[in-house]
């Protein structure tokens, strides 16, 4: 018999952002042995200026982190999406000229879930909320060991497996490295993956506000010429701000001082909901779109935005990572559950088959609203507000529209519908 | 110690040896066996799973098991069964090929007894040795099927199992297994089976039975072009496995 070292883990994932961490959960739910490299210290992404964002969690997302056990943690800080308005122009009460336009899309959950039993549309979570409630679940888990703040220096892998080098010197080997190291992915990189793409001229300008009047759940998009504007409710009467805009203006937006850059803010958002005050700090995020050749390599796999960074014109990145994550983890456990080598090569095709074109889809299609929307030509106007009122009136393509960015099409990984992966 | 004769055809432990660093290639010549492996795998487990009376779940659900696979190749089915917590030794008559599954097992991690030799070689020193013989795609390459269904059965403990898996001899078996995989898709080297040499689920039965076990009907793995996977069921037209207890 030869002599064998057993490898360190099972999955070694690198970047312990929203999709990594969720990963580990779900793993370690399957009973497999999971490290999560990440570079940063817990408390700074843990800190309230770290991240401005809110997503908006689409309802099978918001099953699996249930599923995951985060539910009592999340839900007194999540807001449901109730409704959302989709309308061609100026919000109602701005004080530019144009106003709404006549021609509005309008989804309401209670068209496909009735009753007060029934899922909302989404729900609208603070990035800081899922960051500390992953923290905590982590942490509960004793066999998820999580290595930060320490960087992957390299990675290499042969017919058996990968080996990490970490930026400490330390190597660890796995059967299964997996990138959910964000758009710049040196795991991507080091594998060799190539991404294709294009910038957007815009950068999306975010922030929270307090406002006087109940949003009653309402989440209101707005396409102006210069790119959307999302007023998305968050608990209590507070919202979240998207509000896209070409880089320089955004540049000068986010520099101005507070009362300027209120006062700017109003004229967009109008008064439907009162007087409105900002809180906390406004973030700036130059916006592109970035889809990896593949999302599978010899012993290695891409999830989240490692694999695609699309427009967030449909709130639909962290739910499209979150999907990765339900699929490659139901996937990971089928293979444990009959002692597969969890880097066979046809484990991870089934991932990518399940995966891809699901992504490449929806990248595509974040893309074509974008361009649909972002611009000022009258016929393109009427074509899209035209659009838009067809697909209110037609019900069955309302309720696609609205099943599909709840992210209940097509099969749906386990963890989606809500079940826990069998250990 | 008395050493039986060999069952094996020569030419065939020569054409397997050939290629015996191409177990573990993805796209290689195995490729079509790692294609049906999750479900041969599946198949199987649940199959010692119910005759052992064990539950299924977690990760080594055949801990304290004493298996032995013989004619392992590359270890495709070893590794999974040593990886749920059985004791597995692994026999090949290639030596060829037990060094190449020997490199791969101590690359992942496993503690595998590979050896190279034939069942019969070691139902000589260890008869009744096993809970579990695996003698997966090996009968249709076997000269005298009675004598090798006898070695394996030779093996088992009593109460244990053979269980056993090869390609019907079938038009549609020949179509898909030989002309379609050997000589069309070049999924497998041409002359990796001989129609004549196939062996039917009556005949394996029969020759389990004339070894003293106690075959369980045959259960079908059939490929599904359309949705690119394997499915178990009643078709046993082309690929299918056969469990047989032994009294005890």
């Amino acid at each position: 018999m030869t002599a064998t070292t057993p490898p360190d883990c099972d999955v070694f994932i690198a970047g312990g952002g929203m999709a990594g961490l969720t990963l580990a959960l779900a793993l370690d739910q399957a009973g497999l042995d999971v490290v999560v490299a990440d570079a940063q210290a817990p408390s700074t992404t843990l800190a309230p200026h770290f991240d401005g964002r809110a997503f908006a969690i689409a309802f099978a997302s918001f099953r699996m982190w249930k599923a995951l056990g985060l539910g009592a943690d999340l839900e007194p800080v999540a807001q449901p999406i109730e409704e959302i308005m989709v309308t061609d122009g100026r919000p109602m009460g701005g004080v530019r000229r144009g106003g709404p336009s006549l021609l509005h899309l309008h989804f309401d959950r209670e068209e496909i879930s009735p009753g007060p039993e029934g899922e909302p549309l989404g729900y609208m979570l603070e990035n800081r909320y899922i960051r500390l409630a992953l923290d905590k679940a982590i942490r509960e888990r004793s066999r998820v060991r999580v290595i930060a703040p320490m960087g992957v220096a390299k990675t290499e892998v042969d017919a058996t497996g990968a080996t990490v080098t970490l930026t400490d010197g330390r190597t660890l080997r796995a059967p299964l490295l997996i990138g959910c190291d964000g758009r710049g992915s040196l795991v991507r990189r080091q594998a060799g993956i190539r991404t294709v793409g294009w910038p957007y001229p815009v950068t999306a300008i975010v922030c929270t506000v307090a406002h006087e009047k109940p949003h009653g759940g309402v989440a209101h998009e707005f396409f102006l010429p210069e790119g959307p504007f999302a007023i998305l409710p968050l608990v209590g009467n507070r919202a979240n701000v998207v509000w896209m805009e070409k880089h320089a203006v955004s540049r000068a937006l986010l520099a101005m001082p507070e009362a300027a850059f209120l006062a700017e803010l109003k004229r967009r958002f109008g008064d439907f909901l009162g007087d409105v005050r900002l809180e906390g700090p406004r973030f700036g995020y130059p916006l592109s779109l970035q889809l990896a050749e593949r999302m599978i390599a010899p012993r290695v796999a891409l999830a989240g935005d490692s694999a695609h960074g699309v427009h967030p014109i449909a709130g639909q990145g962290l739910n499209m990572g979150l999907k990765d994550v339900a699929a490659l983890a139901e996937v990971l456990a089928d293979a444990a559950a009959l002692g597969l080598d969890l880097g066979d090569p046809h484990v991870l095709e089934r991932y990518q088959r399940w995966r891809r074109l699901d992504n490449v889809a929806m990248g595509l299609a974040t893309d074509f609203f974008d361009r649909l929307f972002s611009n000022d030509i009258a016929p393109l106007r009427l074509a899209r507000g035209v659009g838009l009122a067809l697909v209110n009136r037609i019900g069955p393509a309302r309720r696609f529209f609205m099943t599909y960015a709840g992210g209940a099409a097509g099969a749906l990984p386990k963890l989606l519908r809500g079940e826990a992966l069998a250990a | 110690m008395t050493l039986a004769a060999p069952t094996l055809d020569p030419a065939e432990v020569e054409k397997f040896a050939r290629i015996a660093d191409q177990w573990w290639a993805p796209h290689g010549p195995f490729a079509p066996l790692h294609r049906m492996n999750p479900k041969r795998i599946e198949v199987i487990r649940d199959a010692i799973l119910r005759h052992t009376g064990r539950t299924a779940g977690g990760r080594r659900p055949l801990a304290g098991l004493e298996i032995v696979d013989v004619g392992c190749g590359g270890g495709l089915v070893t590794e999974p069964i040593a990886r749920m917590g059985a004791s597995v030794i692994g026999l090949d008559a290639a030596e060829e090929t037990i060094k190449a599954a020997m490199a791969h097992a101590a690359g992942m991690g496993l503690a595998i007894d590979y050896r190279q030799g034939f069942a019969e070689d070691l139902a000589a020193v260890r008869p009744g040795g096993f809970d579990v013989v695996l003698a997966l795609e090996i009968i249709e390459h076997v000269a005298d099927v009675a004598a090798f269904v006898a070695a394996a059965a030779a093996l088992a403990k009593p109460g244990g199992l053979v269980v056993m898996s090869t390609i019907n001899r079938t038009p549609k078996a020949r179509a898909l297994a030989i002309v379609a995989a050997e000589k069309i898709l070049r999924w497998l080297p041409e002359g990796s089976h001989h129609y004549d040499k196939l062996v039917t689920p009556p005949e394996l039965s029969a020759a389990l039975e004339g070894a003293g076990l106690r075959p369980d009907p045959a259960i079908g793995l059939a490929f599904d072009p359309l949705g690119r996977r394997w499915s178990a069921g009643d078709d046993v037209d082309v690929n299918y496995i056969m469990v047989a207890r032994k009294p005890g």
